[in-house]
């Protein structure tokens, strides 16, 4: 349900979400920035504060803005399986399945997570907004697409402790959710659907419910929670633990092929190392053909994790074959100092055949001491993702801290 | 060879519909010793180049009337005229109707233009023509070949590319010079430089826009024009040319030579689907259930009922799907038949002329006034025409003394407001009126007529839209682009279907040349 707008859209471009009022309040630096569409926090406290929420307690995150598609008709799951690479054709009811999608030449548009809620009806979520190619898709299939961002609120429920929380607010048997399982609960007079999923690599869950119960939804967790250390986080400590998860981020990690303009910069799942999403045997689907050809001929460059000398995050470096810093090999796109592994970690582009790992790379670091810039070169290696696998994000039962 | 079933035979080729197309690359493969299957829907080949009975005892060529782009190479390789091909006229003239002046004559091949006082206007014609014809030689030799894909790597391709840059060039600095200026020109303000004279303007300006859902002001149309004379030049030596018995009499010749070769044949054997396996095309299942298998489907079918419908988008990419399903394939030319108890007759007229092509174009604005209503879903109230009596030439096609009149009819929208259903009758009288005003006996003559608009085009013939290109001639859908990148070398994404109808390089009219390209190109890739 859309919330009605005070003022005209043109004199607040930016759309609330129902949990907009909450996060103001718990917001201590009133530091909201935008994301497709909607205003989001990105640090309610500290940045280090939340992220140890993640890790050590329970932590809520704001959702809402992640577009969500209806998909629903007879053939909804014959095209879901000609849109995205892997084989969803056995997807099961109430189960989830995380999915990346390519245009004709097999390079990637973006990734979602795709929920199957009845016998044809599905939700996909996504960073951004995807309709001109699900549309595009939809040709010569009988489906109903429609974005339902607005009629969802959606709040990540994410850390050790999360479990703990929903069984104190109510939600019988909760902890037998597998992961990729999706449950219908009520907690607190409170109908809600639970999936245990989430973008942390962390035991966590993600709550949906009815926009009209936002607000008491929230109440009920922060009450709910309060002797698990429950707190509200922005999106600057989720992408910490992202990183340390392993997981891609669109727009940091690779760019759309639908919104990219210089010729080189898409990405195809080979070169992001996800070709385990990658299924060549189920079928056709939409850039299938380009990505065996582009198998044939091998690949030029492939993101890794990769593991930095030293403790200072490489943002953005550029990385080399020699010290000298004169073959350069490749670039990072998300880096940082990880406090749970104690290690200097990064996700990179690397070119062939330095991604292989036995070879040294030398990283081209940037520090600022006190306006005093400082260039060091530090080597790095190439390090299996994720970086942080913890047993408890799996385990099921989920276990109850 | 992939396994065979036990009731049916394994193809090398199969080739969907037995339309002109169809059935000349059916030819040329079993020429080439391939084993040939030909699935025709409809009981009768030919789809839209057929004749058949629409009232007792008068037969019409349903679709186009004349054949002038089919090449000379292509008539005698196949030895048409050995498996019935007969001519019930060549070279016919052609002449712009008016109610009350002389009829304007523009002979065949640039013999000139004769009932115009104005010599200027008669020399701006030859110069016109003669200008013409010289761009149209350096774009004829790319008509008979797959167009060569831009930024290749292959050797074959480039050299091609070459050669046509290189006929460009050849024209020299001047002429090379103009055919760029005017190569995206639409032929309205094209004729206004060249000519003052209505009638004369009307009847070059309709040659731009006929089949084409175009007025001659769309942008464009000089490079249609440049195409239709281009195309023409191969089929020079006959002019504007009868097949006795109509163009059904051309199926059937094409029909023969493919059987002759050992092409196979079957009518009334709609197909349901095409046949994957291992992402390749393996063969057809027809409508019937009955599964054939070939290791190479060629479907003439225009390029949605191909991919879209044979294939299925689930064996392609989106991006793919979506370019096809953007090709602009909605026609806008009807055919009216006219069964009539005598020559009509044209004022104006000698009885000697009444055979020739007789436009009803008076001047560009009333081609493009015609043309405007159809961009709003209306039919012309007064209606651009291409005429022939055929039976002066045939009298086979009607009972002794009696006459056919055919028309091309411009314009008569896809599905206009409201639907056929509401206008098909005032629609054709509003045809039958304009006619009148040039033949004034006309009514007095009528025994039957039949009307055929895009909707009964797609309908009966399975041409998605009823276009008679299958796909608009228009410059973004011509070349390297047609129907679609990725396609238009006949070759499709998937492995195994190549596409060999109208929708291909060089598009409709009755040519056969996408038809012959396709065998060229299945050929090469055995």
């Amino acid at each position: 349900m859309e919330q009605k707008p005070a003022v005209p859209h043109f004199r607040q471009p930016l759309k609330a979400t129902p949990f907009h009022e909450r996060s103001r309040h718990y917001s201590q630096l009133d530091s909201f920035v935008p994301w497709a569409g909607y205003s989001t926090v990105d640090v309610f406290s500290t940045m280090e504060q939340e992220y140890f929420a993640i890790r050590n307690a329970a932590t809520l995150y704001d959702l809402t803005p992640m577009v969500k598609y209806r998909i629903a008709g007879a053939d909804a799951a014959r095209f879901l399986n000609r849109l995205v690479t892997r084989d969803v054709s056995r997807l099961r009811i109430n189960r989830v399945s995380y999915c990346i999608w390519c245009n004709d030449e097999g390079q990637i548009i973006d990734d979602g997570t795709l929920f199957r809620l009845g016998e044809h009806e599905y939700r996909l979520c996504t960073a951004e907004w995807q309709l001109d190619w699900l549309l595009a898709s939809a040709i010569g299939f009988e489906v109903q697409i429609e974005e339902v961002t607005a009629d969802i609120a959606a709040l990540a429920l994410q850390g050790p402790t999360s479990c703990a929380v929903l069984k104190s607010l109510g939600l019988a048997g909760v902890e037998r959710l597998k992961p990729f399982e999706i449950g219908l609960f009520s907690g607190a007079g409170i109908n809600l659907t639970v999936s245990r999923t989430g973008f942390t690599g962390d035991l966590g869950y993600e709550l949906w419910v009815d926009p009209q119960q936002a607000s008491a939804l929230w109440d009920a967790l922060m009450h709910a929670g309060r002797s698990r250390g429950i707190r509200p986080i922005g999106s600057r400590a989720l992408n910490m633990a992202r990183i340390e998860a392993g997981f891609l981020s669109p727009k940091v990690d690779f760019v759309s092929a639908e919104n990219s303009v210089r010729v080189g910069t898409d990405r195809s799942p080979l070169e992001l190392g996800l070709e385990w999403l990658v299924d060549f045997d189920k079928g056709h689907f939409t850039g299938r053909r380009a990505l065996l050809e582009q198998k044939r001929r091998g690949l030029r460059r492939l993101l890794v994790g990769l593991d930095i000398a030293g403790n200072k995050p490489a943002h953005n470096a550029l990385l080399y074959a020699d010290e000298g810093g004169q073959q350069e090999i490749g670039s990072i796109s998300s880096a940082m100092w990880s406090p749970t592994c104690k290690r200097n970690i990064a996700l990179g582009m690397v070119d062939a055949p330095y991604y292989e790992g036995s070879a040294t790379i030398w990283a081209e670091i940037y520090l600022c001491r006190e306006l005093v810039w400082e260039r060091r070169m530090r080597k790095a290696q190439v390090a299996p993702k994720p970086f942080f696998a913890p047993e408890r994000r799996r385990a099921t039962p989920a276990g109850d801290y | 060879m992939s396994a065979r079933t036990q009731d049916s035979k394994h193809y090398d080729a199969i080739i969907i519909g037995g339309g002109h197309n169809g059935l000349t690359c059916a030819a040329y493969l079993a020429r080439a010793r391939r084993s040939v299957l030909v699935l025709e829907a409809s009981e009768r080949l030919g789809g839209m180049a057929a004749t058949r009975e629409f009232s007792p005892g008068f037969r019409a060529s349903v679709g186009a009337h004349l054949l002038h782009q089919m090449p000379e190479r292509l008539i005698a390789e196949l030895q048409l005229e050995t498996h019935g091909l007969r001519w019930a006229a060549q070279r016919l003239p052609t002449i712009a109707l008016s109610a009350t002046l002389p009829p304007l004559t523009l002979g065949a091949g640039q013999s000139g233009l004769t009932g115009l006082a104005d010599v200027t206007e008669q020399h701006a014609y030859a110069q016109f023509l003669s200008s013409m014809d010289r761009y149209a030689t350096a774009l004829t030799p790319l008509l008979s070949q797959a167009p060569p894909r831009l930024g290749t790597e292959d050797w074959a391709e480039r050299w091609s590319l070459l050669k046509a840059g290189w006929r460009i060039r050849r024209l020299g600095r001047r002429d090379m010079r103009e055919l760029l200026r005017i190569g995206g020109m639409n032929a309205y303000d094209l004729l206004q430089e060249h000519f003052r004279n209505p009638y004369l303007q009307g009847a070059i300006g309709l040659d731009a826009v006929l089949g084409t859902n175009l007025g001659p002001r769309s942008p464009g149309t000089v490079m249609t024009l440049l195409y239709r004379l281009a195309a023409q030049r191969n089929g020079a030596r006959r002019g504007l040319a009868l097949p006795q018995g109509g163009m059904g009499a051309l199926t059937e010749a094409l029909g023969a030579a493919a059987q002759r070769a050992g092409a196979e044949i079957r009518s009334g054997a709609p197909v349901a689907r095409v046949k994957v396996a291992g992402d390749r095309a393996c063969g057809v299942q027809l409508a019937s259930g009955e599964e054939i298998s070939a290791a190479t489907v060629i479907s003439s079918a225009d390029p949605k009922t191909s991919l879209i419908g044979l294939v299925g988008a689930e064996h392609l990419d989106a991006g793919f799907v979506r370019q096809v399903s953007n090709v602009r394939t909605e026609g806008c030319a009807a055919k009216v038949h006219l069964a009539l108890a005598g020559l009509p007759a044209f004022a104006q007229l000698p009885a000697a002329a009444q055979g020739a092509r007789l436009l009803i174009a008076p001047s560009l604005d009333y081609i493009e006034h015609a043309y405007n209503h159809s961009k709003y879903q209306e039919y012309s109230r007064a209606p651009a025409m291409e005429i022939t009596v055929p039976s002066i030439h045939d009298p086979g096609l009607a009972p002794a003394g009696q006459h056919v009149l055919s028309a091309v009819v411009q314009y008569a929208p896809f599905r206009p407001n409201g639907g056929w259903g509401e206008h098909r009758e005032a629609f054709l009288e509003r045809v039958i009126d304009t006619i009148a005003q040039y033949a004034p006996n006309l009514r007095s003559l009528l025994v039957a007529s039949e009307l055929l608009t895009p909707e009964d085009m797609a309908r009966e013939f399975r041409v998605t839209g009823g276009h008679w290109h299958h796909a608009e001639l228009a410059l973004d859908q011509f070349f390297w682009v047609r129907p679609v990148p990725g396609a238009a070398q006949y070759r499709t994404p998937l492995a195994g279907f190549y596409l060999c109808g109208a929708g291909c390089h060089p598009g409709g009219g009755v040519m056969g040349l996408a038809g012959s390209n396709a065998a060229r190109q299945v050929l090469a890739a055995a």
